[in-house]
């Protein structure tokens, strides 16, 4: 746990001072301080977020993820050659660039909401509820850009597998699940179709936000059909439950990959 | 006394074999030259014996530990790269601190190439605004600075100018006098004449020669390492 630390502690020293760090985070503020003096209204200023968190966040993740696993080949194979264990380099490099990326989501998103403290009076638990989607679609985004990195040598190959990925999940995915419902549409799909939406993180946190906001209805067909079938509180639980899940999964894989790489 | 000893070595990438069947034993407080055309395996066995690359079979033991995994006998490595490279927003003194946090050491400040690369200067001065030369300084630095029982060279010379050349293959020979064991490869011939006692050679993964240099350029009645080496080459068996 000791190296682990130090090795997370160099990485953000290095990670808060890049530029591309400083850059995301100013357009994080900027683009929230644009849409709460523009919009004026709390609701909308949420769910405009809710995109926010949905789209850019998981794309900035991945990209971020898989650019610095290539740039930093050098250094990775340079650092297993000390007396350091394989997996706690995994782990610091990972860490470092999820506590990076998640501060830089949180200033940005938290300081212009604090300069319009008033508004959001009504909505702390839902700009909560956005902050902690936020993480979570960071840290799997940057699990998976992590995974296809390592486990692709080839670095257009692994970049192109990454904006596919981001692709799949926030647009082709929903097509596809459209799609199913419409050439069944005479069977009961509810179960179905939630079954099918966990398999999807980004759904799983524009569910949390739609459940907690009560304004399942109008975001969808699926959010609908989880909050008719489990009601706010349970739909929530497992959402965050799934979530988890997927934040866990590429870690694991990635550090099994890893651990059995030739450098 | 042995410091690195293959046994059986083979490494497989897909269906290419980088190295195919290398047993060696080298000696320990001694230079030994690794030398060979690209693609011969010299990096593959390098980063086997870094535990970087994974053996498909074989074994190898450094200073007694057969490596399975294990990362503590790196303790007494020092590795110094063809290019490393570090985060690009830590100074050269945090790089330092980054490493000697890492071995729980603390490392020699006052060692002899800080001073005479003259680099206390850069100590401030964040990786990306370095020159490649002066990384690579800190690269050799970084090998020697924890006073290593073993240190693997892998082309060090390469992108530094003749002065500062001169000062490592002066610090690798005087280190070598310490007895300390040092495994070098380059392709500058006459650099590795020059400080090297043992060579071995390698071609398409196997080895060609391990003796003395001297015997080798002997055997091949060549007038120095590079002759003798082109001779390997071209067939002449020794």
């Amino acid at each position: 746990m000791k190296v682990l630390s130090k090795i997370v502690k160099y990485q953000l020293q290095d990670a808060f001072r890049s530029r591309w760090l400083a850059a995301y985070t100013l357009f994080l503020i900027v683009f929230s301080y644009g849409l709460i003096s523009l919009t004026g209204d709390s609701s909308k200023v949420v769910l405009s977020l809710m995109n926010l968190v949905i789209t850019i966040v998981p794309l900035i993740s991945i990209v971020f993820g898989t650019v610095y696993i290539y740039n930093s080949r050098d250094y990775i194979v340079f650092m297993l050659s000390q007396p350091i264990d394989r997996k706690i380099l995994f782990l610091g490099v990972y860490l470092g660039m999820c506590i990076s990326l998640a501060a830089a989501f949180i200033t940005g998103i938290i300081l212009p909401i604090l300069f319009y403290a008033n508004y959001f009076v009504n909505n702390l638990a839902d700009i909560f509820i956005v902050l902690i989607s936020g993480i979570f679609e960071t840290i799997i985004f940057i699990g998976l850009s992590f995974y296809i990195a390592i486990k692709n040598d080839n670095k257009l190959k692994g970049f192109g597998i990454s904006i596919f990925c981001w692709l799949f999940f926030t647009v082709i995915f929903d097509g596809i699940l459209l799609m199913i419902l419409q050439q069944f549409q005479d069977y009961p799909l509810e179960k179905v179709s939630l079954l099918i939406i966990s398999i999807n993180p980004i759904d799983l946190a524009r569910i949390w936000i739609t459940l907690s906001y009560d304004i399942s209805s109008l975001m969808g067909y699926t959010s609908a059909v989880i909050k008719d079938i489990y009601g706010t509180g349970w739909g929530s639980f497992i959402t965050i439950l799934l979530l988890t899940v997927w934040a866990l999964w590429p870690l694991l894989l990635g550090l099994r990959n890893f651990n059995r790489k030739d450098m | 006394m042995t410091a690195i000893t293959a046994e059986n070595l083979i490494k497989d990438f897909g269906d290419f074999r980088a190295i195919d069947k290398i047993s060696l034993s080298i000696a320990g407080g001694e230079i030994t030259a690794i030398v060979g055309p690209n693609g011969s395996g010299k990096t593959t066995f390098i980063k086997s014996i870094l535990g970087l690359v994974k053996p498909t079979s074989g074994n190898i033991i450094v200073n007694g530990v057969k490596l399975n995994g294990t990362f503590k006998y790196r303790e007494q490595i020092g590795y110094m790269p063809q290019q490393a490279s570090f985060p690009e927003n830590i100074t050269v003194k945090e790089t330092i601190d980054l490493l000697c946090d890492i071995r729980n050491k603390t490392g020699d400040l006052s060692e002899e190439l800080i001073n005479k690369f003259n680099l206390q200067k850069e100590y401030n001065k964040k990786i990306k605004t370095l020159s490649g030369g002066t990384k690579q300084k800190l690269n050799a630095v970084i090998a020697f600075i924890f006073d290593p029982e073993i240190l693997i060279l892998d082309e060090p010379t390469a992108g530094l100018d003749p002065y500062a050349s001169g000062i490592l293959k002066d610090k690798i020979l005087s280190v070598r006098k310490g007895g300390k064991t040092i495994l070098l490869t380059s392709h500058i011939l006459s650099e590795l004449e020059d400080m090297a006692e043992n060579v071995i050679f390698l071609l398409e993964g196997s080895i060609r020669y391990n003796g003395k240099v001297n015997d080798l350029i002997e055997r091949t009645s060549s007038s120095n390492l590079e002759r003798a080496i082109a001779s390997l080459i071209s067939g002449v068996a020794v």
